[in-house]
């Protein structure tokens, strides 16, 4: 009972030491970071740009307004294209299927990936060593012959480009993930989980998922700009799963390069969305990733 | 090999450092007013717990900071040049060569990828390159003899990841006094060593400081360990030195209220001191009170303390303390404690039987046998790779690999957590040593205590968050805790919250794997009261994991002492100390520092 009496007091003698603020989450941290600000500027632009363009183009993206690869058609802005359309109101339609299917195959790569990495990095031997071995297997072939070869069997549907290069993105995503799960299942609070007896699963999503949001994070802005770039790639090579006088961006390079030195701005213009896309979400990525870094560097203090 | 090779700069001026000052980059003080007289041949033992400064203080007398601190006052003179006043280049040419580092963790501190023999000769390569190669080899030897390294080419050639810990700090050594500095800062050199390991290195440090008339400064949390090297100690709170005198003087007589209570809180081996922890933290630079800093901790605390930093009053030869009631600071009370008599005869609660357990080939624990009576405090005894934590993580269903039996209040308990049931797995707590891993960054406080309640009693949300808040005013921390998330936690606060996690399934038996080491000497006191307290409230039987044998006769009725693997002694508390039968015991017991040396 002294004992009691001695070390009472606690409550109020102990000053808050350390009371930094709890780690803000992740992406408050990353919007701190100037290069995540430039980013999402930039990426907010591209996205506004495909979202809000349909509505606002002059001409509809079929209709021949003039003389084909025209530089200064009359009552267009960037002159016309290799048929005569409008390059301006095909370029604020093309960019929505590029943006739907670079994100849908960003969820399923990375999400796939994300199960793919529970279940490898904290699971029994064999399973880990089959799943890693298949992944290696995948990792060798580069992800647009893949995608090829599979788009030539199905044909350019769109469901059929968000699987391939969907799928594409599961062995790379799986092989960071992987890791940094391996790295927190050693820790001892998955052992206090482990004691409990709780099922492997819900360590997997109560434990382990929630303390490698950072990697993800990253992988997942990462795996955002490949995907804009082989789905803008697959719409060049005509492949972009819509029909062939609807507008793309990356069909649009493609229809337009023969009168590049006539009519620039008719590639021009896709190349730099498709470009400040690219690296408005590379900066993001980049961004959440040093952000990340910083919550590491705090939690093994 | 002779003695008459030791070069002893005769008139060497020591170390004599003035009101340094090292300041964060907001101008926020770290290090204040710090005076340091270190005379060639002496060792300064800078004493202090996580968050004083020390290692700030230490690095500073090689007239070096940490990124984002700097030195913002002072001097700092050795041998009539003040490093602080020099410039990168001539710090470099001194660094090393005049005033050496030994870091605290010898596993990252060395180039894994260089031979060791290489690695020590690398310094003299790049300050005494005047020299001729066979000649540096040679000095390389000698100083490899110096610290009881064999000096064969073999050994020469090893790579850092084949030798010991022990071994591999005696190379960081060797490093530091190949070149004959004047003074050599040794920062925790002994942290992660074996108490016989420890010993050997303390030992090494003292002849070699002696031999070459170099002033060294010995940097360390624990007390216990600095009265076997240093001449002098100087106490660090919160930034500034507190106490310092001669170290026999001032842990006989401290006249500071910090260091007496430091003292009260270093695990006694003679058992007759109580342990007694310091309440409360100390504050964080940012938050330093003015005038004393200790004052709001402090039991003698008057109007008077919280008016400006009190100085240094001379409280006997060279002894002096930063205290205005030095006067009336007793040393920690000595009184015979109570012998807690175990019950005449207890049921044993868990009974292990030629238990095998390993990892792949490794066989880590042999037909081992041990038995845990219900109601009492068994300490499990055993230096780093004697199968501790193997054996406590087998008990607690961590482990699988394993063979044997385990019975539990006279029931088979199988290996695997998987295979009992949820009323055993209640049953049997497990406290884990690290708090910083234990907890899980991305839950509040609240929501991982309330979790075993709710998986292994199957209690709805709102109960188990009411319990849990209940807990944590059991373990002396408000309930608004429930909702900070670890890292907002002092260490010490993170091992109670994990101390409620474990006791809130109100388990029969807690198993404390080594769980003050990674906390400072006040805080481990704190928690081995906790431990006590609740093992009387809740009538709970404790395996109490560790490898201090000091800490073992404050918490346990019954000691085992674990060696390679097997239990070599199995006596209760008192026997073993006065007693012991097994020459691995008393070894370790003679091997320890005590404060009553």
């Amino acid at each position: 009972m002294t004992e009691r009496q001695d070390i009472s007091g606690w409550e109020f003698a102990e000053p808050e030491v350390r009371a930094t603020g709890r780690a803000r989450g992740l992406l408050r941290n990353a919007l701190r970071v100037r290069r995540t600000q430039v980013g999402l500027v930039i990426t907010a632009l591209v996205v506004g740009l495909a979202v809000v363009g349909p509505f606002l183009a002059p001409y509809s993206e079929t209709e021949f307004v003039g003389r084909p690869l025209a530089q200064n058609a009359p009552g267009t802005l960037f002159g016309t294209d290799y048929l005569g359309r409008d390059v301006f109101s095909r370029l604020l339609n093309g960019g929505v299927s590029v943006l739907i299917l670079a994100v849908l195959c960003t969820l399923l790569g990375v999400g796939v990936g994300l199960l793919v990495a529970l279940v490898a990095g904290y699971g029994r031997g064999w399973v880990d060593e089959l799943l890693m071995r298949i992944s290696d297997v995948l990792l060798a072939f580069p992800a647009i012959v893949l995608a090829l070869l599979f788009l030539a069997i199905w044909g350019p549907e769109p469901w059929a480009i968000v699987l391939t290069v969907g799928a594409g993105h599961v062995p790379r995503v799986a092989r960071v993930l992987r890791a940094a799960v391996l790295d927190v299942s050693s820790l001892d609070y998955v052992r206090s989980a482990e004691a409990m007896g709780l099922r492997r699963w819900s360590i997997r999503f109560g434990d382990l998922l929630p303390n490698v949001t950072g990697p993800l994070m990253v992988e997942a802005g990462l795996r955002l700009t490949y995907s804009v770039a082989l789905v803008a790639g697959l719409g060049f090579l005509g492949l972009s799963g819509l029909e062939a006088d609807q507008a793309d961006w990356g069909l649009m390079i493609n229809e337009n390069r023969t009168g590049l030195t006539v009519q620039p701005w008719a590639v021009l213009l896709p190349v730099l969305a498709i470009g400040l896309l690219t690296i408005g979400t590379n900066l993001v990525a980049d961004g959440i990733a040093r952000a990340a870094a910083g919550i590491e560097r705090r939690a093994d203090r | 090999m002779s003695a008459a090779v030791v070069p002893g700069d005769a008139g060497r001026g020591g170390l004599r450092v003035r009101d340094l000052r090292v300041d964060t980059r907001e101008g926020v003080p770290v290090i204040e007013h710090l005076d340091l007289d270190v005379p060639a041949g002496r060792v300064l033992g800078l004493v202090g717990e996580s968050g004083s400064g020390k290692t700030t203080a230490g690095l500073a007398m090689l007239a070096h900071t940490r990124g984002g601190l700097r030195i913002a006052a002072g001097s700092v003179v050795l041998d009539g040049t003040d490093l602080a006043r020099l410039s990168e280049t001539e710090l470099r040419q001194w660094r090393g060569a005049r005033v050496s580092y030994v870091p605290q963790d010898p596993t990252t501190a060395l180039n894994p990828a260089l031979r060791v023999g290489h690695q020590v000769r690398e310094v003299l390569d790049h300050h005494e390159s005047g020299i001729a190669v066979a000649e540096r080899w040679r000095r390389v030897q000698a100083a490899f003899e110096e610290v009881g390294l064999p000096t064969d080419e073999k050994f020469m050639r090893r790579y850092p990841h084949e030798l010991s810990g022990g071994q591999q700090q005696r190379i960081g050594i060797a490093m530091a006094f190949v070149t004959w500095p004047a003074l050599v800062v040794l920062d925790e050199p002994t942290t992660g060593l074996d108490v016989s390991t420890q010993s050997l290195v303390l030992k090494t440090v003292r002849q070699l400081t002696d031999r070459h008339g170099c002033a060294a400064i010995y940097i360390s949390h624990d007390l216990a360990v600095v009265v076997e090297v240093a001449d002098e100690i100087a106490v660090l709170y919160a930034g500034a030195v507190v106490e310092q005198g001669p170290a026999a003087e001032l842990v006989g007589r401290p006249r500071h209220p910090y260091t007496s209570r430091l003292i009260a809180a270093v695990p006694d081996l003679d058992g007759r001191r109580e342990l007694k922890g310091i309440a409360g933290a100390a504050p964080s630079p940012d938050t330093r009170p003015d005038g004393c800093r200790f004052a709001p901790r402090c039991e003698l605390a008057i109007d008077d303390c919280t008016r400006e930093l009190p100085p240094f009053q001379d409280v006997g030869q060279g002894h002096s303390a930063r205290c205005i009631r030095a006067g009336d600071v007793r040393p920690a009370e000595v009184r015979d404690r109570m012998t807690q008599a175990a019950d005449e005869t207890p049921e044993p609660l868990l009974v292990v039987e030629g238990l095998d357990a390993g990892y792949g080939p490794t066989h880590v624990l042999r037909d081992l046998s041990l038995v845990i009576p219900g109601g009492s405090c068994v300490a499990l005894l055993g230096e780093s790779g004697s199968g501790k934590t193997t054996l406590a993580r087998t008990l607690a269903g961590l482990h699988h690999q394993a063979a044997g039996t385990l019975r539990f209040s006279g029931e088979d308990l199988p290996f695997g957590s998987h295979a009992r049931s949820r009323a055993v797995r209640a049953a049997i707590s497990y406290v884990f040593q690290n708090p910083y891993s234990s907890l899980n960054p991305r839950r509040t406080v609240g929501d991982s205590i309330a979790r075993p309640l709710r998986v292994l009693r199957g209690v709805d949300r709102t109960t188990a968050r009411r319990r849990a808040a209940e807990m944590l005013e059991r373990v002396y921390l408000s309930a608004d805790y429930a909702d900070r998330y670890p890292d907002q936690l002092s260490g010490g606060e993170r091992q109670r919250v994990a101390v409620a996690r474990a006791l809130i399934s109100e388990p029969a038996l807690l198993v404390c794997d080594e769980i003050t080491s990674a906390l400072d000497v006040s805080v481990q006191a704190n928690i081995v009261e906790l431990i006590d307290e609740m093992r009387h409230e809740l009538g709970l039987t404790l395996l109490f994991v560790t490898h201090d044998i000091a800490l073992v006769r404050n918490v346990a009725q019954q000691v085992a002492v674990l060696q390679g693997g097997a239990i070599v002694e199995d006596a209760p508390t008192e026997r073993l100390f006065t007693d012991p039968a097994h020459t691995y015991t008393r070894e370790m017991l003679d091997r320890t520092p005590t404060l009553a040396s």
